[in-house]
This record gives structure tokens, sequence and C-alpha cells, in this order.
């Protein structure tokens, strides 16, 4: 083996540099479900009666389900008894301030050019009334309400918005449309609600806010964002930071729903604990994610970089019924060490002259494993649809994988489908011609992998985008240093 | 001094000896032609002075500036002011041409304790250099390589090594696959960057490019050995003559008496 390949070993193995923070739960109800525990978790929240026989049809759902097999992933089996589906919220013990934080962590924030204020708000650190970032908080959410915009955590939506919330919820994702979105409909703890009325342009990314609103939010999230016709709204979740999470498993749903010529673009970056290099300890996330395009002329994106988590199973899709509705995909999965990932996304075309884009770009290093899945269904009335899909998978140093399971389904005449597929090695010339001008090896390789995943970070906010970039140059660069 | 020294180098891959007792010394504004037939292990040479991993060093020792330059890794060569214009230059897909050479740039000046140049610093920079070699501003902003046809691949090396504005300059090959006015392109680029300060090695299996860049001593690598050494008349011989001559009157004659060096 060449020593251009072993260092990009020595890249692809860097530690997790923070371990978790094992907390014991002081309000926790007891180990395991039933429906005991779905009516103390809806009465802690204080929700009406109908929030809690939504939830409880969701159990018998889940009970009658199993988990999918299907996945090109393996962990060992989950015991869906041992876990506590309940705590309540308590006051953290905060530090109070930065020279209490890990200075790892602190490192990292600085790599990742995170503010200083954020840096504080992002460990925990209470805040004082120079950076208080709840009433920075508070005038967004004014703001917002002069344009009608709701936008607040789910609990609060289902107390003050429960026409809305009882509209919608499950419209999208029915409570028992799999084994994880029934768990999470029967469990959720928490999540965002967002509503942009008629003809609204929401005028912000909904991102800073969210973060806030987040911290809290648990294992089994819960989001819901309509848009009226006409209304337009980016919502970025996640955030470069990494995140300390002291739940494994992870069951979110996520709801899109965009009437008539209405946009909702979504994008996440997410840096969950991907576990240590035996891939012990990371989170599994299994995510169901769907928009609807209800509307004619309407757009839904996905844009998405994934780079923590120890098992990541998503797959973020548009179902596109309005005519000329337009679903995108654009996505970057990282996976390193004993990481895996199963994600692409679903795009089913029901209404006429409909069209989807899917960008997907794997990267595998160490032992991780990479796979794309995806479904393009042209069903029987989608007159002219259009698809194209594009994967494209690289591989750094020689015990990774890389795998694609494309479904295209077409039952109208008229569609045209395009799939176009490439693996490709980061090649030690690449990194040879780099290095000849100059640049380190943690550089090439960054340089490398930044400019395959560019077609992605190209649809994310700006600067997400470049947080993003930075993120994958941490993720990837690591142990050099 | 000599810029470049080497001595008595022996180099191959996976065992299978290629250089055996490379002699040959480089000095300051001087421009020194590489030539010899296909195998003879022209590229090798190339290779082994940039650092390329895939060679093995045996023997022998080559300094520059008069440091051990086998200790160094390839980017620390790069950052010392050595310079190889890639006989098969490497697309970066998605890295544009401009962005990669600030960066490279940039890696060099901080080495050196200088300051890094922002973007419009560089942007000055590159439109300077763009003159001089005659480079389309298209280039830049496609990504590295990607796309490329041949010629315009070779003319990025060379307004590589214009903005990059090495010490040791050594074009492998760069005349292959040129057309002859991409070639005379090429050459003048090389030329107007020539300087006292700086050297340049062209690697070349044609007397060609010695039409435009007129080189100070010619050596002739055959079988892993420099087995002649002369002016720049000798490409001239080589090219009526091939290298079948030099092979016969070398015979089993040790390389090292035919080396040569600067003056």
């Amino acid at each position: 083996m060449s020593t251009e390949t072993s260092n990009i070993e020595e890249l692809a193995n860097q530690e997790y540099k923070y371990g978790f923070v094992t907390d014991i739960e002081a309000d926790a109800a007891p180990r395991g479900l039933n429906e005991d525990i779905i009516r103390l978790i809806s009465s802690k929240k204080g929700e009406p009666e109908w929030m809690l026989q939504w939830r409880l049809k969701a159990y018998g759902h889940w009970l009658t389900m199993k988990e999918p097999a299907w996945p090109n992933v393996s962990y060992p089996p989950i015991n869906y008894q041992d876990i506590i589906y309940y705590s309540a919220p308590r006051p953290k013990v905060r530090p109070k301030d930065l020279s209490e934080v890990d200075p790892e962590l602190i490192k990292t924030y600085q790599k990742l050019g995170i503010s200083l204020g954020e840096q504080e708000r992002l460990s925990g650190i209470a805040v004082d009334a120079v950076f208080d970032s709840v009433s920075v908080a508070t005038t967004f959410k004014e703001k917002l309400g002069e344009l009608g915009i709701i936008f607040c955590s789910f609990s609060e939506a289902v107390r003050e918005h429960p026409d809305l919330v009882k509209k919608y919820l499950g419209s999208v994702v029915p409570a028992g449309d799999n084994f994880f979105a029934a768990l999470n409909s029967a469990v959720f703890s928490d999540g965002s609600f967002c509503y942009i009325p008629k003809g609204v342009r929401c005028p912000m990314e909904l991102s800073t806010y969210f973060r806030i609103n987040a911290a809290d939010t648990g294992q089994f999230e819960r989001t819901l964002i309509v848009a009226e016709e006409g209304a337009y709204v980016s919502y970025l979740e996640g955030c470069t930071a990494p995140m300390r999470d002291t739940n494994q498993l992870h069951a979110a749903v996520v709801e899109l729903v965009a009437l008539d010529d209405a946009r909702v673009k979504y994008s996440t970056v997410q840096n969950w604990y991907p576990g240590d290099r035996e891939g012990k300890g990371g989170i599994f996330n299994f995510v169901t994610k769907r928009g609807k395009c209800a509307g004619r002329n309407s757009r839904i994106s996905w844009t998405q970089v994934e780079t923590g988590s120890a098992i990541t199973w998503k797959y973020p899709g548009v179902l596109l019924i309005g005519d000329n509705s337009v679903g995108e995909f654009y996505s970057v999965a990282v996976t390193n060490n004993r990481q895996q990932a199963d994600t692409g996304t679903k795009m089913v075309h029901i209404g006429k002259n409909t069209k989807s884009t899917i960008v997907s770009k794997g990267i595998s290093a160490g032992h991780g494993q990479n796979s794309y899945r995806g479904l393009v269904d042209v069903k029987r009335n989608a007159v002219g649809a259009r698809n194209f899909s594009q994967c494209d998978s690289l591989l750094l140093g020689d015990r990774c994988g890389a795998h694609t399971f494309p479904y295209i389904e077409v039952k109208n005449t008229t569609a045209r489908v395009e799939h176009e597929a490439s693996t490709s090695k980061i090649g030690e010339d690449q990194i040879f011609y780099c290095k000849q001008r100059g640049l380190s090896t943690e550089d090439a390789v960054n340089m490398i992998v930044n400019g395959f995943c560019k077609e992605v970070f190209r649809e994310l906010p700006m600067e997400f985008a470049v947080e993003a970039q930075k993120l994958l140059g941490v993720s990837l660069e690591g142990s050099v240093g | 001094m000599s810029l470049l020294e080497v001595r008595n180098l022996h180099a191959g891959v996976q065992g299978n000896a290629i250089l055996e007792g490379i002699n040959l010394s480089v000095g300051k504004g001087e421009i020194h032609a590489i030539m010899g037939p296909n195998g003879s292990g022209k590229s090798t040479l190339a290779g082994v002075l940039a650092g390329r991993e895939a060679y093995v060093v045996t023997e022998g020792e080559v300094l520059y500036q008069g440091k051990d330059l086998l200790g160094l890794s390839p980017e620390e060569r790069a950052r010392e002011g050595l310079f190889l214009a890639f006989q098969y230059p490497v697309e970066i897909p998605g890295v544009t041409n401009m962005y990669f050479l600030k960066a490279a740039l940039n890696a060099i000046r901080k080495h050196r304790g200088i300051e890094e140049l922002d973007a419009m610093e560089f942007i000055a920079l590159v439109k300077e250099k763009m003159k001089v070699i005659d480079f389309d501003q298209s280039l830049l902003n496609r990504p590295v390589n990607e796309g490329f046809s041949g010629g315009e691949k070779k003319r990025n090396e060379i307004f590589q090594m214009a903005v990059l504005d090495p010490t040791l300059a050594i074009l492998d090959e760069t005349d292959s696959g040129l057309d002859i006015d991409a070639l005379r392109i090429v050459a003048e680029g090389v030329n107007r960057l020539r300087s006292p300060e700086n050297a340049v090695v062209v690697v070349t299996h044609y007397q060609r490019l010695l039409n435009y860049i007129v080189p100070d001593f010619v050596h002739v690598l055959i079988d892993g050995r420099i087995v002649k050494s002369g002016g720049k008349e000798l490409a001239l011989v080589l090219e009526e003559k091939g290298y079948d001559w030099i092979r016969e009157e070398s015979g089993d004659v040790p390389a090292d008496a035919h080396a040569a060096g600067s003056k």
C-alpha cells in the first residue's frame, strides 16, 4: 500500500473529539412503551383529547408493524421496551462561560467559524442581557407575526392552532406510513410548526430561531411546514456544530405541504455523533421526510448534508400531485469509520407535466458504507413527467463501499426518465497534483471532496454552504493537526 | 553552488530499477534539456525530483539549494520553489482553476513567511501573469483541467508556473500532444519567465520544442543513465541521427564518465 493511501486513511481515522455527556434524567417515565406511557406523554404536555387519540391510533398501527429489514445497513437489534419515551425537560447545569466548556468543542466551533455569541449559546451557556438570543428570537417572531407567519414549537401549535394541525398532521406521512413514522406519531416529543399564509414570502431563512428552538426537541422530533397558495419559505434544519445527544435512537418525521404556486425549500446539515471507530454509541437516525406538492406549479426542494449518525435511514421524497409541480433532492452523505448510510429519495409523479431532479453525492471513507436508494415512480396519469437523476460516489481508501439502488417505475408512456451514476476514487494522481502545487494532503482531500459536492452545496443558502464546506473539511480532515 | 545537484541517483518502481546512476548539475539561470527514447527514464527522473511516492530511491542523493531534496515531502518541495509541469495534467472536478491556484500560491507564501494574498490582490497578480503567457480568461473560472483540450491543459501548466514563480521548473514532455502554434505559445511563456535566479529542466522526446526554448545543456538519457551531454547543437544531431549511434558509442562505458554539469 502506498503512502498516499495510508495518508487518506489517517485522515479518515479521525476520532470524534467529544464523547457523550451521560446524564440521568430526574423526571423520566419508566422504560418501555405501552398505552399508559403515551397517555403520560400526552398529559404531561397538556394535549387535547384528539391529539391523544391520534397518538394512540398510531401506536395501534405500530404494534402491527415490523422494523424494516431491507436497508443495506446492519446494527444490533433495538429493544423498544428498553427505551425511555418521556423525560421532563429540566434545568441543566450550565457552564458559566466558555472557559468551562470542553476546549476541544471550542476548537471545533472555531474551525467551523462560529461566532463567539453563537458558541456560547451552542454550548449551553446561560446567556446574559447583552447577548440575549431569546429576545432576538422574540424580535424575529414579532416580525413574522406581522406577516401572518406562524412559527412555533409543535406543542405550542397543538395548543394555539389546533385546526391547522388537525388539518395537516399526517396528511403527508400518515401515522401508519412505516414502522418508524408510526413510532414517532405515537410518542413524538416536540418539534416545529411553520405556516406561511397565502401570497406571503417569508422574509428570512427560518434558521437562527429554529436552532434555539431545537435545543431540546429530543429524539422523536415532529415538524410540519405548510405553505399556502403562492407562499415561499426556506427552512434550515440542524446545525454544523456537533450535537451532543444521549439518545441513541432518533426517529423524526417531517411533513411539508405546498399549495398552488407555493415553494418550500428545506435544507438540512446534520452532524450528530457517528460513534467511535468501531461504531459503538453512535446515533441511529431513522427519519421519514416527505413533501406534498398538492397544488399546481408548486415546488419542494430537499437539500441535505449528512455527516453524523452511525446509521442513517432517510429518504426525503416528494409527492408531485399538482400539475406542473417540481420536486428536487440534493444530497451529500458522508460515511466514515463504521458509519452506514442508506439514503436517497422518492419522487412520485402523479400530476401532469411534473418534474423531479435528484442529485446524490455519497462519500465513503474508512469502513464506511454508503448506499443510495431512490425511487422514481411515474403513475398512469402523469402525462409528460420528467425526471433526471444523478448519483455519484466518491471513495477514500480501499475498505469503504458505495452502493446504488435506483428503482424506476413508469406507467405512463410519455414520461422521460434519465439516470446517471458514477463511482470514483480520490486518485493518488489528484492528490499528488495538489501537493506538487504546495497543498497539504489534508487541503488536497478537502478541496477534491468539496469540488465533488459542489452541485449540492450550490443549493444551500449561502451562509449554510460555507459552513457545510468547513464541516466536510473537519469531518475528513481530523487527525491531522 | 549549483541549484540542483543529482548524484548517482538510482530509483525504480516496485523492485524494477529504472534510473541507474544519474548525475546532473543545474545552475541558476540555466536551461537543461533531457532527451532520450521512450522508456529511458525521463519521466521517472522528473517524478523522483518532484517526490512521486510510487518511486523508490535506492541509492544516491539529490541536493536542492544545498539541502537534501529527497528528505522533503512533495508539498515541501513545491513550497521551496520546485515546480513540475505535468505530462498529463490532472482534472479536479468542481474546483475552479482560480480557487486552486490561489490556495496553492498562499500555501507557498505561508511557508515562506510572506503574507497571503487576498482575493483582490490575487486577481491583480493573475491578470498580470495572463498577459505574460497569453492565457484565456475563460479558463480561470472553469474546474481545473476539466474539459480542457490537450493544448489548454499544457498552457494551464505554464500559467500555473507563471503565477507560482518557481525557482526550479521541470517540464515533463510539455510538448507532447501540442500542435505547432500551441507549442510556440507555451515555449514563449517559458522564455518570458526565465531569469538569472531560476532554472528550467525540459524533459522531451523531440527536438522541436528546443527550437523555441533554447537549452544551455542537452543530456541524453538512455537506459536510466545520462550517456552523453553537450550544448544545444547535440539536440540537432539527435534529431538527425536518432539515438542509436549514442548507444553504440557509449557501449558499456559507465554513465559517470559522461556526466556533465554546469561550468
